[in-house]
C-alpha cells in the first residue's frame, strides 16, 4: 500500500466535506476577528494602565487574544475528521479499502494536522498584523524579539490541538464523548487567565526567580479593567496552557527587559 | 477464490460463526443463505479483515486480506450500503476509494455510468433512496475491476427494475470468470441468481451444494386431496402402498404419489373428492425446514394478537 495513494484519498475526503470548511473558516474568523476587537480595545485603555499593567503589556499576545474561542473550532475539526467515519459507517468501507490500520489512520492524521498547521499558520500571522495595526503605537514588530517565534509557535498550536483532538476522537470514535471531553478539557480544567491565583501585592521581587510575572510585581486588585487578563501573557505560564506569549514590549520601557528575561519564561 | 478454513468468531459466550469451512469458486454465483442473524454478515466481515477471527482462517486468492497490496483490484465488496459519508458526493465517495488503491479517476466516472448514477455524481450522499445507496455501493464494488465480488443482502430496497438489473449483472460477472459470492434471506431470490448454494444457520454449515442439487434434494412433491371421505380413502391409499399424511379439516397429502391413480383408486371405491392436485413444496419451504432448528429469532404465531387500543386519543393519553 502506497503511502502516497492513502494521503491523496484523505485529501480528497478531507477537502470533499463541508464540515472542513465550516469549522476551518471558523477558526480564522473567530481568531482573527475577536483578535483584531481586542487589540483596538487594548490600545484605547493602554493610557488607564497602572505601571506594572503597562510593564507587563504584551501586543503580541493580544493580538492572539482571540485564539482561546478559535481553538474550539480546530477542536471540532480535529474530531469530526476522524469520528466522521465512525459514525457514518464509512469506516467499513474505508478500511476495506486499505486494511492496513496503521497506513491508514497515518494517512488521515497526517493530512489533517498538515491542513491545520497550514491554516493554524495563516490565522497566526493575519491574527498578528491585523492585532498589531489596531493596536498603532503600542505595536510589535515581527523583527523584534522572540515575536517570530511567538507567531510561529501560535499556528503550532493550532495543529497540536487539532492534532490532539484526532487522537481522542480515534480512541473513542463518538463525536458527542469526544467533544463533550475535549470542550470543558480545554476551556475549564486548562487554567484560564481570569482563574488563575493572583500573587500578592508588595511581593519581593526576587520572592520567585525565574517567573517573568514578578517583573510585573503585584497586580493589586486585577478587576479594575476588564481586558486586563488578556493582556497578561507573562503570568500565563500554568500548565496547560501553551498558547503563544509575544514578546514584553510596552514601547516607554522597552529597555528593561533583556533577552535572558524572555528566555527564561 | 475466497478459502474458508475452520472460520470460528465468538462474542463472549455467543458464538456467531462456528466452524466454517468452504471455498467458494470462480466462474458461478455463489449464494450466501441462511435466516437473520445466522452470521452471513460476520462471515462476510472476516472475509475482508474488518473483524478478527477467534480462530480460523480466511484467504482470497490464497493470502489473507490485509496482505493484499490495492485490494480493491482482488475483491470488491458490498457490505453496507449505508457506508458512506453523507456529505460527500457520490464521485468524491469513488475518488477517495480509486485513489487509496491506485485506481485512475477515469474509472469512477465508468462505474457511475454502469450502476447508472452519472446524472446524480455531483450529489451529496445523504440525498439518495435506499435504491440509488445500494447502486453507488455496487459502484464502489466494481471499482477496481476485481475478480471477486462480494454482495451483501444486494436486492434489499431496489425496485423490481433494480432487481433484475442485479441479478443480470452478477450472472454476466460470473459469467465473464469472476468469482460471485452473494448473501440473501431469501430463498427464491437464489433460486434465480445462484448457481452453487451454503447454506449456515447460527453460524454452522448447514449445506454447501450446487442449486441442482439441493432443489432436487429438497423440493418435496406431493398430491393434496380433499375428501368428505377421508379415513375411508386413506385407508385404500395405504393399501395400495401410498404414504398418506392427514392434515386435518379433511385434507390429505400423499408423497410421491401420481394424482391420476389416485383418481382412479377413488373412483373404484366410490370415494367423492372436492380436490386432487399435485403440489411441489417450494424451495422457500426447503430452505424453512433445513433451518427451521437454526432460526434465532422465531416469531411465535400462537401468541395472542396485541389488543388493539380502545380509541385513538385514549392510548396515548394513558403513555402521556
Amino acid at each position: 500500500m502506497a503511502t502516497t495513494q492513502v494521503l491523496r484519498s484523505e485529501w480528497t475526503k478531507i477537502r470533499s466535506v463541508a464540515s472542513t470548511v465550516w469549522t476551518l473558516s471558523l477558526a480564522v474568523v473567530v481568531t482573527v476577528a475577536l483578535g483584531v476587537l481586542i487589540s483596538l480595545l487594548s490600545r484605547h485603555e493602554y493610557d488607564n494602565l497602572d505601571r506594572d499593567d503597562r510593564l507587563s503589556f504584551d501586543p503580541t499576545f493580544i493580538s492572539f487574544a482571540g485564539m482561546s474561542l478559535g481553538q474550539l473550532a480546530m477542536i471540532v475539526f480535529g474530531v469530526l475528521v476522524v469520528s466522521n467515519e465512525y459514525s457514518t459507517g464509512m469506516i467499513r468501507t474505508s478500511l476495506a479499502a486499505v486494511p492496513q490500520r496503521a497506513t491508514f489512520l497515518g494517512g488521515k492524521i497526517a493530512v489533517a494536522t498538515g491542513l491545520a498547521l497550514l491554516v493554524g499558520l495563516v490565522t497566526s500571522f493575519i491574527a498578528f498584523f491585523l492585532g498589531q495595526a489596531m493596536l498603532g503605537e503600542y505595536k510589535a514588530h515581527l523583527g523584534d524579539e522572540g515575536v517570530l517565534r511567538a507567531v510561529i509557535g501560535g499556528g503550532l498550536y493550532m495543529a497540536l490541538i487539532a492534532l490532539l483532538s484526532m487522537g481522542v476522537a480515534a480512541m473513542l470514535r463518538s463525536p458527542m464523548l469526544s467533544l463533550g471531553i475535549l470542550m470543558p478539557f480545554l476551556f475549564l480544567v486548562s487554567p484560564h487567565p481570569r482563574q488563575r491565583p493572583r500573587h500578592q501585592e508588595g511581593r519581593p521581587l526576587s520572592a520567585r526567580p525565574g517567573r517573568q510575572q514578578d517583573h510585573a510585581g503585584g497586580h493589586p486588585g486585577g478587576q479594575r479593567h476588564p481586558l486586563r487578563p488578556l493582556g497578561r501573557a507573562r503570568d500565563h505560564g500554568a500548565v496547560g496552557d501553551c498558547r503563544p506569549g509575544g514578546r514584553f514590549r510596552p514601547a516607554e520601557e522597552a529597555g528593561r527587559v533583556s533577552a535572558a528575561d524572555f528566555a527564561r519564561s | 477464490m475466497i478459502e474458508l478454513a475452520g472460520l470460528t468468531k465468538r462474542y463472549g459466550d455467543k458464538v456467531a460463526v462456528n466452524n466454517l469451512t468452504f471455498t467458494v469458486r470462480p466462474g458461478i454465483v455463489t449464494g450466501f443463505l441462511g435466516p437473520n442473524g445466522a452470521g452471513k454478515s460476520t462471515t462476510m466481515r472476516m472475509m475482508l479483515g474488518l473483524d478478527r477471527p477467534t480462530a480460523g482462517d480466511v484467504r482470497i486468492d490464497g493470502r489473507h486480506y490485509d496482505q493484499l497490496r490495492d485490494p480493491l483490484k482482488y475483491i470488491g465488496a458490498l457490505l453496507d450500503a449505508k457506508a458512506v459519508h453523507g456529505g460527500r458526493s457520490a464521485f468524491n465517495h469513488l475518488l477517495c476509494l480509486a485513489q487509496s488503491n491506485g485506481i485512475p479517476r477515469a474509472r469512477v466516472h465508468e462505474v457511475l455510468d454502469t450502476v447508472g448514477l452519472t446524472a446524480v455524481a455531483r450529489k451529496k450522499a445523504k440525498g439518495f433512496s435506499l435504491g440509488m445507496g445500494q447502486r453507488l455501493g455496487i459502484a464502489g464494488a466494481l471499482l477496481g475491476d476485481p475478480q471477486i465480488l462480494m454482495f451483501d443482502e444486494p436486492v434489499n430496497g431496489l425496485d423490481p427494475e433494480g432487481i433484475h438489473w442485479i441479478r443480470n449483472l452478477m450472472k454476466s460477472l460470473a459469467a465473464q470468470g469472476r468469482t460471485v459470492f452473494v448473501s440473501s434471506h431469501l430463498m427464491s431470490e437464489m433460486a434465480l441468481t445462484a448457481d452453487h448454494l451454503v447454506v449456515i444457520g447460527q453460524g454452522r454449515l448447514l449445506a454447501d451444494t450446487s442449486m441442482a442439487d439441493f432443489i432436487a434434494q429438497n423440493s418435496r412433491s406431493y398430491v393434496r386431496i380433499r375428501t368428505p371421505q377421508e379415513d375411508r380413502l386413506a385407508e385404500v391409499l395405504r393399501q395400495n402402498g401410498m404414504t398418506v399424511v392427514h392434515n386435518g379439516s379433511g385434507t390429505l397429502e400423499v408423497d410421491g404419489g401420481k394424482s391420476e391413480r389416485i383418481g382412479e383408486l377413488a373412483a373404484r371405491h366410490e370415494v367423492v373428492l372436492h380436490e386432487l392436485s399435485p403440489q411441489q413444496a417450494s424451495l422457500e419451504e426447503a430452505f424453512m425446514q433445513l433451518t427451521a432448528e437454526s432460526v434465532e429469532y422465531h416469531a411465535h404465531s400462537e401468541a395472542p394478537p396485541e389488543q388493539p387500543p380502545q380509541g385513538w386519543g385514549q392510548s396515548w393519553r394513558k403513555e402521556g
